[in-house]
């Protein structure tokens, strides 16, 4: 009776054999590539908002500090989306007629908040407080980029855990003075240096626990 | 299953062991096994199963679940302010001081509020009824503020109307009652709101022909017309329990309930607190216990008693006790039970009197209520006016009298005989189904109130939220009647406190304080009144079984029975919960006749059978239950059950109404009643969880395991480390670890422990733990993280009782660590067994190792992620879990997680101090049993407990090294005293 297989059938079940092991692991190489990617991440996204407020125009063109606006980033874990009141402190006066500032004006006049999209969205289960890391000498562009070169906001970092733990490992490569937290353009001279004194300075502890960020 | 008898547990019993329950008592290897299969029903699915259509549509919802992972999240909103409030910090609460009441009497709180949003309770600590502790029911009137099931709208007649409609309806009949005088009617609870007391009598004065009538189901008549015997004229007691060295009660539940049973719990226990070479003496508590009390679980001396003998013992106690008294003349408390008849509170008033304690621990002040009056009688006289044709119109405030009222007033037929009425109510209720206008009645933290504490201390009640649901306060109602339409309640409580001289900065001041300083009533000179010859009694001899009717004391008299936090709440002593049963003796469990057969079944504390309960002609059935130390020839029955409107929590089918069995004439029961076993049904399931999630009370070796450390105060001094010596070893495979900064931990005395269980609804409220209902309770998946152990020693007729609190135990050397396949759970750097939820995979290896089994397992998708009105109440600093997922303790790890924060945040000193960071359990501990804080401060509270020699870990042996300890329970009985006869 005739072989049903030809020869070189043997060759092919054992490259399908072995190849299956380097499919599965490319699979998984792509999958775990899409998972840290801005697809999931959302990182570098940028969303649509009711004004397209520019930080790049209040920050960097009028030098605005963020606390203005942020007004809770020191003294609370949520940093503080301004109320309506606060646009209107300066569009009250400035602008008071511009088209794109319309959304603001009718808020205030109805008392009905404006609905922002938020940029930044953390992944279920973790709490973060801003407070903390703005005391500890972390700069708001360490994680949140730099905002002021922002016409539309994005979230700059990929707030993966990784990511988080890279600065919770090694604060000494981020961590910078704390009268430089606020400043955008910030560019250490030494970090190498510098950030091992500001970490025993501003006593920096190395939190990896879980229970840190996870309750 | 082997037969016992009564005997055969007395036996049992006179080992001198622990026991949780009969149960245990009678199966010793039965109940082994069911301890070690932890989840012993684990493979039953919910009720409703899956079916195939019911999976092709899940399967399809997550495909296109799938489907859409892979896009970009939508958008989030975030909704800042238009002009954000003064005062407010985006993410972190405020706290407001306000005041919440049961049956009129206040205690101070203070409400924490999210952004608008209240969230959780805590006791007021300068409120003199508080003192910063908190009940379980002061602790779920947050789940009771947002409950979806409250009434929503007006109603006229059932259909939705108008407040301005029913106000236009209410304009005929106020005239009507102005020109006719006679014929309109009010009928509120117990008001103890100078404000409200205030507009009713100006209510009454434009009115000359009206007239109040006041009615509460669990009021306290007995008391008020036992003083007003003993005194000539309604006043009030306020007691010192601080200052007694000897107290005696006659079937009292003063550390549990009634006005003022915060304050009292935690006066009486602060003569209780052992510490070495500090404490020199304690206080003393004999129990006449009637049913199954708190206060009778703490005594030092309890025994059990039928009803109708109080009085007896009032008037002649035992000659050990009255030797104990004389020699504290001056200093010890006698104090009568709600219960009882208004002749012992007579007796007992006139016994303080004689030992010279009022004046120095009992103070009698002007009554707390507005207008003090024997509510019965005020009801009885409703119905007689009504039944007569006399009532015009009838406004209720407050309270569901279709429901409560006794059951021979008829009250649901008079009622119907009124041509108008109107019902102020929380709940569309029984009542409010009867009435033509109902008005939703807003909860205690969305109006404008003022009331009185247990000592007439003044608290001005501040709302948190505006109404959620179109609720109208009773002073806006009083307020339309009287003609003053505009008046807010804001403006009613401010005009009168106004006019009686307070201003900007007084009124200020006492919302920020809680309370008006100094506005606690003065003490009154009494002269006590002869006391009147025995025997004139209402209730004397009472042969045969008596029923006993007491408030449940967790929905008490049915009004918290839609709140599932209360409900699912195993009660303090019996450990059952979504349900009344009928407490009985084990004695007479076997007198009434059941042969051995059943009695088996009746001491599983799984099941139990149903027995009719026929009291003067009316029938109620319920489930029996053996309750050990319960007085033989008793039945205690709990009220508040059986509600057939007023929520989906409370109906239908929770429990048995007992009111029909409750006469005027005898309203916490009497002698006469019969009980016939309900026959041919199958064992009843009663969802009772005192032995879920059991600690192993034998070691591998058979031996019994040290669970309860306890012994007398004499033997104490004699031997302070109670006749035990540390001497486990700290060998482990493991590296020890390292604790440089905080080191957290938690002591008990489990000498102060009552049992109310308000640190168990606390962390509910504060760690958003879901309920799961009555079959799965009965199925031992309660997710409670919290859980009190009821431990009995002796005679099952009488035995000692011990509560221990049992949260996680946070071991450094946690057994539950090292088998999680995920490291969903670890150890952090101060030391508590991280839980993190979101590697958490449902393994419950972690639970089968845990030797304390503190684990608890979402089997199904328990927390209510849909009901919108439930979602602003959680915890926004608490992940709600979801199903396949473990939960436990976390020592309130967000709380610990701010203070480190704002401690760093301070600079310099980077060390949290003791005090600033307390677990929700112990902030809520009316006697500040649970101790929180940070054993590697050395100058800590919890540090000192550390070292007391009544120190002990719970299974040392087992060298887990647990971070919460106990302290050993410490009595005080008299030694002249033998046994407990």
């Amino acid at each position: 009776m005739a072989q049903i297989f030809h020869r070189s059938a043997n060759t092919l079940s054992r490259v399908t054999i072995f190849g299956a092991v380097f499919i599965v692991a490319f699979v998984l190489w792509v999958i775990g590539g899409i998972v840290r990617s801005p697809l999931a991440t959302d990182q570098g996204i940028e969303r649509e908002q009711p004004v397209p407020f520019s930080h790049q125009h209040h920050v960097a063109g009028l030098g605005i500090d963020c606390r203005y606006c942020h007004t809770s980033v020191e003294r609370s874990s949520f940093a503080g989306i301004p109320p309506t009141q606060t646009c209107m402190n300066c569009h009250s006066q400035i602008w008071t007629s511009a088209d794109m500032l319309g959304p603001v004006r009718a808020s205030f006049a109805t008392g009905k908040p404006l609905e922002w999209s938020r940029v930044h969205r953390l992944p279920d289960f973790v709490h973060f407080n801003h407070s903390i890391h703005v005391y500890k000498g972390i700069g708001c562009a360490s994680c949140h980029g730099r905002i002021d070169k922002m016409a539309l906001t994005y979230q700059a970092a990929p707030l993966t855990m990784a990511w988080c733990l890279d600065c919770h490992r090694n604060p000494e490569k981020y961590v910078r003075p704390r009268n430089q937290v606020f400043n955008m353009a910030y560019v250490p001279v030494n970090q190498a240096k510098l950030g091992p004194e500001l970490v025993r300075e501003y006593q920096v502890q190395k939190l990896t626990s879980c229970s840190t960020c996870h309750y | 299953m082997k037969e016992l008898t009564l005997n055969d547990f007395r036996k049992r019993a006179e080992g001198g062991g622990l026991y949780r329950s009969l149960d245990e008592l009678a199966r010793d290897d039965d109940f082994i096994a069911a301890v070690e299969r932890e989840f012993p029903q684990q493979a039953l699915p919910l009720e409703r199963g899956v079916d195939r259509r019911d999976f092709v549509k899940l399967m399809s919802s997550s495909l296109a679940l799938a489907g859409l992972a892979a896009c970009n999240r939508p958008a989030e909103k975030i909704v800042p302010y238009v002009s954000q409030p003064e005062s407010l910090i985006p993410g972190r609460p405020l706290y407001f001081a306000t005041a919440l009441a049961l049956g009129g009497v206040g205690a101070g709180v203070l409400v924490e509020s999210h952004m608008g949003r209240p969230t959780k309770i805590e006791g007021n600590p300068d409120h003199p009824s508080s003192l910063g502790g908190s009940d379980a029911m002061m602790q779920a009137a947050i789940l009771g503020l947002y409950d979806p099931d409250r009434a929503q709208v007006v109603r006229h007649l059932g259909e939705i109307a108008t407040w301005s409609a029913f106000l236009a309806a209410l304009q005929p009949v106020l005239k009507d009652a102005k020109s006719n005088g006679a014929g309109l009617r009010l009928l509120t609870q117990t008001i103890t709101s100078p404000t409200l007391g205030a507009q009713i009598q100006q209510l009454l004065a434009a009115y000359p022909g009206m007239e109040w009538h006041q009615w509460e189901a669990v009021s306290r008549d007995n008391v008020r017309e036992g003083l007003r015997m003993a005194f000539g004229g309604y006043t009030n007691a306020v007691y010192h329990f601080d200052k007694a060295n000897v107290v005696v009660s006659l079937d009292s539940d003063f550390l549990a309930a009634g006005p003022g049973h915060l304050r009292y719990a935690r006066d009486f226990t602060s003569r209780r607190k052992v510490r070495h070479g500090q404490t020199a003496s304690m206080n003393r508590l004999y129990s006449f216990d009637c049913g199954a009390s708190s206060t009778g679980s703490l005594a030092d001396h309890r025994w059990p008693v039928r009803p109708s003998e109080i009085e007896g013992l009032a008037r002649a106690l035992p000659a050990a006790i009255m030797k104990d008294l004389e020699a504290n003349r001056g200093a010890s408390i006698v104090i009568a039970g709600d219960d009882q008849p208004p002749i012992v509170h007579t007796v007992v008033m006139a016994l303080n009197q004689a030992l010279g304690n009022i004046g120095s621990t009992i103070t009698i002040t002007d009554p707390v209520e507005v207008a003090p009056v024997n509510q019965l009688e005020s009801l009885r006289q409703l119905v007689t006016d009504i039944n007569a044709g006399a009532v015009k119109a009838l406004v209720m405030l407050g309270g569901n009298p279709v429901y409560d009222a006794p059951a021979d007033f008829n009250f649901h037929h008079a009622l119907t005989k009124v041509p108008f009425r109107a019902q102020l109510s929380p709940y569309y209720d029984e009542t409010s189904m009867l009435v033509h206008w109902h008005v939703p009645e807003v909860h205690a933290l969305e109006g404008w109130s003022d009331v009185r504490g247990h000592d007439g201390t003044i608290s001005i009640v501040q709302p948190l939220i505006a109404p959620l649901y179109n609720g109208r306060s009773p002073h806006e109602v009083v307020g339309a009647m009287i003609g003053g339409l505009d008046q807010s309640p804001y403006d009613s409580v401010r005009a009168y406190w106004f006019a009686k001289g307070a201003n900007e900065q007084s009124w200020r001041k006492w919302l920020h304080d809680g309370q008006i300083a100094g506005s606690a009533l003065p003490a009154r000179q009494v002269a006590i009144a002869p006391l009147p010859p025995a025997g004139e009694g209402p209730r004397s001899g009472g042969e045969g079984l008596q029923l006993h009717i007491r408030p449940d004391p967790n929905i008490h008299d049915g009004r918290f029975a839609n709140n599932g936090w209360l409900q699912e709440l195993p009660k303090p002593q019996t450990k059952i919960c979504w349900e009344n049963v009928a407490l009985i003796s084990p004695k007479t469990a076997n007198d009434i006749g059941y042969d051995d057969e059943k009695r088996s079944a009746l001491v599983n504390e799984r099941s139990t059978v149903r027995a009719d309960v026929t009291y003067r002609g009316r029938k109620v059935r319920l489930p029996l239950w053996v309750m050990p130390g319960h007085p033989d020839g008793v039945l205690t029955v709990y009220l508040g059950y059986g509600r057939t409107y007023g929520g989906k929590v409370a109906t239908p089918e929770v429990g048995v109404n007992i009111y029909p069995v409750r006469f005027s004439d005898a309203m916490s029961g009497g002698a006469g009643a019969e009980i016939a076993l309900v026959g041919g049904e199958d064992a009843y399931p009663v969802a009772c969880t005192q032995e879920h999630q059991s600690i192993n009370p034998k070691d591998m070796y058979g031996q019994e395991r040290e669970i309860i450390r306890a012994g007398t105060f004499a033997e104490y001094q004699r031997d302070p480390h109670l006749g035990h010596k540390e001497h486990h070893g700290d060998e482990s495979m493991y590296p020890p670890h390292v604790y440089k900064n905080h080191a957290w931990a938690m002591v008990i005395d489990t000498s102060v422990c009552t049992g109310c269980n308000g640190c168990v609804i606390a962390c509910q409220a504060e760690n958003n733990i879901a309920i799961v209902g009555k079959t799965e309770v009965h199925r031992e998946r309660e997710l409670h993280w919290l859980r009190i152990d009821r431990y009995f020693r002796g005679e099952p007729s009488n035995p000692e009782v011990f509560h221990q609190p049992v949260p996680c135990m946070q071991c450094e050397n946690a057994p539950c660590e090292p088998v999680c396949p995920v490291e969903a759970t670890s150890h952090s750097d101060d030391g508590l067994n991280d839980m993190t939820y979101n590697r958490c995979v449902g393994t419950r290896y972690c639970s089968n190792n845990c030797p304390y089994k503190v684990r608890r397992f979402n089997f199904f998708h328990y927390a209510d992620y849909d009901t919108p009105a439930l979602k602003p109440m959680r915890n926004p600093d608490v992940t709600i879990r979801t199903r396949g997922v473990m939960e436990k303790c976390t020592y309130c790890v967000q709380r610990v997680n701010e203070a480190k924060i704002e401690a760093e945040k301070r600079g310099g000193n980077q060390r949290v101090r003791d005090g600033e960071v307390t677990t929700a359990c112990a902030q809520a501990c009316p006697t500040e049993a649970i101790v929180f804080g940070d054993m590697n401060d050395k100058t800590s509270r919890v540090a000192a407990l550390k070292g007391e020699p009544a120190h002990y870990a719970l299974l040392a042996e087992l060298n887990t090294r647990p971070r919460t300890t106990y302290l050993g329970t410490i009595r005080n009985p008299n030694p002249e005293i033998k046994g407990t006869s």
